[in-house]
């Protein structure tokens, strides 16, 4: 009988703790989420009265206006670049056996160990030498390189779990090799190539800290006017723009789940 | 004693064969070498498979067999040697040009298409005619027994379905040869027989070239036409069943394949086909192959197969004491230690409506004549 009630105690107090941490995940979120509907000019929680207004300052405000749409810009064309670079360097590593073969897997995934700023402030430093910044292609090229890694990893653990053996078999079958990377390898890495490039967009659309360095009033991506936004105005501007952001990533994997299954997307279950 | 056996038929071991007619050879590898780095996993192999033939490539893991079928399918190049297929060198001819059919140990069907389509892709890649495709697909899948799945994806199917449809893959376009690596490995015991048993059938009623590649000898022994035998990337021999089972050309192939014990016996006489080794007074007619060089008198090793042996009066070879009866239905298996064995125990195999010597009891065993062989004395 006590053992049944200590059972029982440590149960619910297990579900108060994964209850605790899950609200804990989501709290920021929905904190931010209602302060975006408070009527006055001030983030204070909870809000007095409710309204719709920062939603309509958060898109009719020009500085937003254009970083959505350079941060569009700069995140679509170099997740692809990202993309095709990523994908063209996990062939090399997961087909091929060469002497430097460790030493250039250690140099796609530094970027994930140089910081954002340091990568940010070379690519100004550089970029000042060639004199080609404040342009869009100094920012793609640092997106390019901080998102790489990722791209990388994913379409990587793809190849790897790709069977080697189903391109033997299109070859007997009499398939040219274009004919078999274009119906056998990339119709089944295709869910690796797509969540690779999606989390590098997502990350790209994200990323604030280099693009602090290397973007100009021009070129200033959305997190970027954000925060000269925040520097002026401490309204909930943000906070509506935060719900977008929200609204939209969720949007976005909404669809792939349901094309390709979250699961695949994310690479945590494997087609085989 | 040595009442000389009728037939012996000189086995062919590694080597050029000139035997058949070219017009009828359907894969032939002339002195092929592969190495990995500095290990050979192939060495100076030659083969030829007839048209229609069953050929089974037999060793344990690691012996080079699946290597020469990657050579033969063109996923591997020779170091050494000259492939033909239906007569045309295809040495270098890539893969997609070599009009093979293959079926792997998990079948590779392609995760992402229907049984249908997996079924049509190597007459789509030949550019075959639409109506044609839909007519030769139905046909392999009515042939197959997967009339009904056409729609289905590969992981809708069972383990025996999805190598129906593997097959069915590779025999729609009309292979040249076809390959077979491991296929029955991954079914269970009771599919495995009834798959053996159904992929003997179409391919003797198709008449299609097969290499088979396994390392499982009662499934070698009883699909094959013939079988090579290899081992550390040597073929060691090349022949039917019979002759491979009754007849190996070496130690390893007669302790490979079947069960058997070896005995310590004397070198009587050595002539050109046939030698006599003699076991107590018992004298045993063997092929004079292996032993070619040794002189009368030197002691060999004798390999006998356990239903060669049997309970003796006063023909008896040698005695032995029973250390182990084992029943195992039809027949009981005795193991036996003997002074004679130059292997650990002697086996011997009797059927069950004998009077059975119990485990303890001292025995007198007498050879049959036939179907052993001797080699000298082990490496």
């Amino acid at each position: 009988m006590r053992q049944r009630l200590s059972a029982h105690a440590l149960r619910w107090s297990g579900r108060l703790v994964v209850l605790a941490i899950l609200g804990f995940i989501v709290l920021p979120a929905v904190v931010v989420g209602i302060a975006a509907f408070n009527a006055k000019a001030l983030l204070t929680f909870p809000p007095q009265q409710l309204s719709l207004r920062w939603f309509v300052n958060a898109f009719t405000y020009a500085d937003f206006q254009t970083g959505f749409r350079n941060g569009l810009i700069v995140t679509l064309v170099s997740s692809s670049i990202a993309l095709v670079v990523g994908a063209a360097f996990a062939f090399v590593l997961d087909r091929y056996d060469f002497a430097t073969k460790r030493l250039l897997e250690t140099l796609l995934l530094a970027p994930l160990v140089v910081p954002h700023f340091t990568v940010g402030l070379g690519f100004l430093i550089l970029a000042a030498q060639v004199s080609m910044s404040r342009g869009y292609t100094v920012v793609v090229l640092c997106h390019v390189v901080l998102v790489l890694p990722f791209v990388l990893r994913s379409v990587y653990i793809s190849l790897r779990n790709l069977n080697p053996k189903l391109e033997l078999v299109a070859s007997s079958l009499g398939a040219r090799p274009t004919r078999v990377l274009f119906t056998v390898t990339l119709p089944l890495l295709a869910p690796g190539l797509f969540s690779g490039w999606l989390f590098a967009a997502i990350l790209s659309f994200n990323e604030f800290t280099a693009s602090l360095f290397v973007t100009g009033q021009k070129t200033q991506t959305l997190p970027v006017a954000m925060y000269n936004y925040v520097r002026e105005y401490a309204d909930p501007t943000m906070a509506a723009l935060s719900v977008v952001f929200i609204v939209a990533t969720a949007t976005l994997l909404a669809f792939a789940n349901m094309f390709l299954g979250l699961g695949k997307v994310l690479n945590v279950e494997h087609a085989r | 004693m040595s009442s000389m056996p009728a037939k012996l038929i000189p086995v062919p071991v590694s080597g050029p064969e000139v035997d058949a007619k070219p017009r009828d050879v359907a894969v032939r590898l002339d002195g092929v070498t592969k190495r990995f780095g500095d290990a050979a996993a192939l060495s100076e192999a030659w083969l030829q498979v007839s048209r229609g033939e069953f050929m089974t490539l037999l060793g344990p893991s690691g012996c080079g067999k699946t290597t020469l079928l990657n050579l033969i399918a063109g996923f591997l190049f020779p170091d050494n040697g000259e492939v033909f297929i239906d007569n045309a060198l295809v040495t270098d001819v890539p893969t997609f040009q070599r009009e093979i059919g293959i079926v792997f140990q998990n079948y590779a069907l392609f995760p992402h298409m229907t049984v249908a389509d997996n079924v049509a892709y190597g007459l789509k890649a030949r550019g075959v005619a639409r109506g044609e495709i839909a007519g030769r697909v139905a046909d392999v899948l009515a042939m197959m027994k997967l009339t009904g799945l056409e729609d289905r994806k590969p992981r809708q199917l069972s383990g025996g379905q999805q190598q129906r449809v593997a097959l069915a893959r590779a025999l729609v376009i009309r292979p040249k040869v076809l390959l077979l690596d491991e296929p029955f490995s991954a079914l269970d015991k009771n599919l495995r027989g009834s798959m053996q048993v159904e992929v003997k059938e179409i391919q003797r009623k198709l008449g299609v070239t097969t290499i088979f590649v396994t390392h499982d000898q009662s499934e070698a022994l009883s699909l094959s036409d013939r079988i090579a035998v290899i081992s550390e990337g040597r073929i060691r021999q090349i022949g039917t069943p019979p002759e491979i089972y009754r007849r190996p050309a070496d130690r390893f192939v007669a302790s490979f394949i079947g069960e058997g014990s070896v005995l310590r016996a004397r070198l009587d006489r050595i002539d050109e086909h046939l030698a006599v080794a003699r076991v107590g007074t018992t004298q045993v007619t063997v092929p004079a192959a292996p032993l070619s060089g040794l002189s009368p008198g030197v002691l060999v090793d004798l390999f006998v197969r356990p239903e060669k042996l049997r309970l003796g009066a006063g023909d008896a070879a040698f005695e032995g004491v029973v250390s182990t009866a084992i029943y195992q239905g039809d027949r009981v298996d005795l193991h036996i230690d003997a002074p004679h064995a130059a292997s650990t125990r002697v086996l011997m195999r009797i059927p069950c409506h004998e009077a059975v010597p119990q485990a303890g009891s001292r025995i007198a065993i007498a050879i049959g004549d036939t179907d052993a062989t001797a080699f000298p004395v082990g490496e």
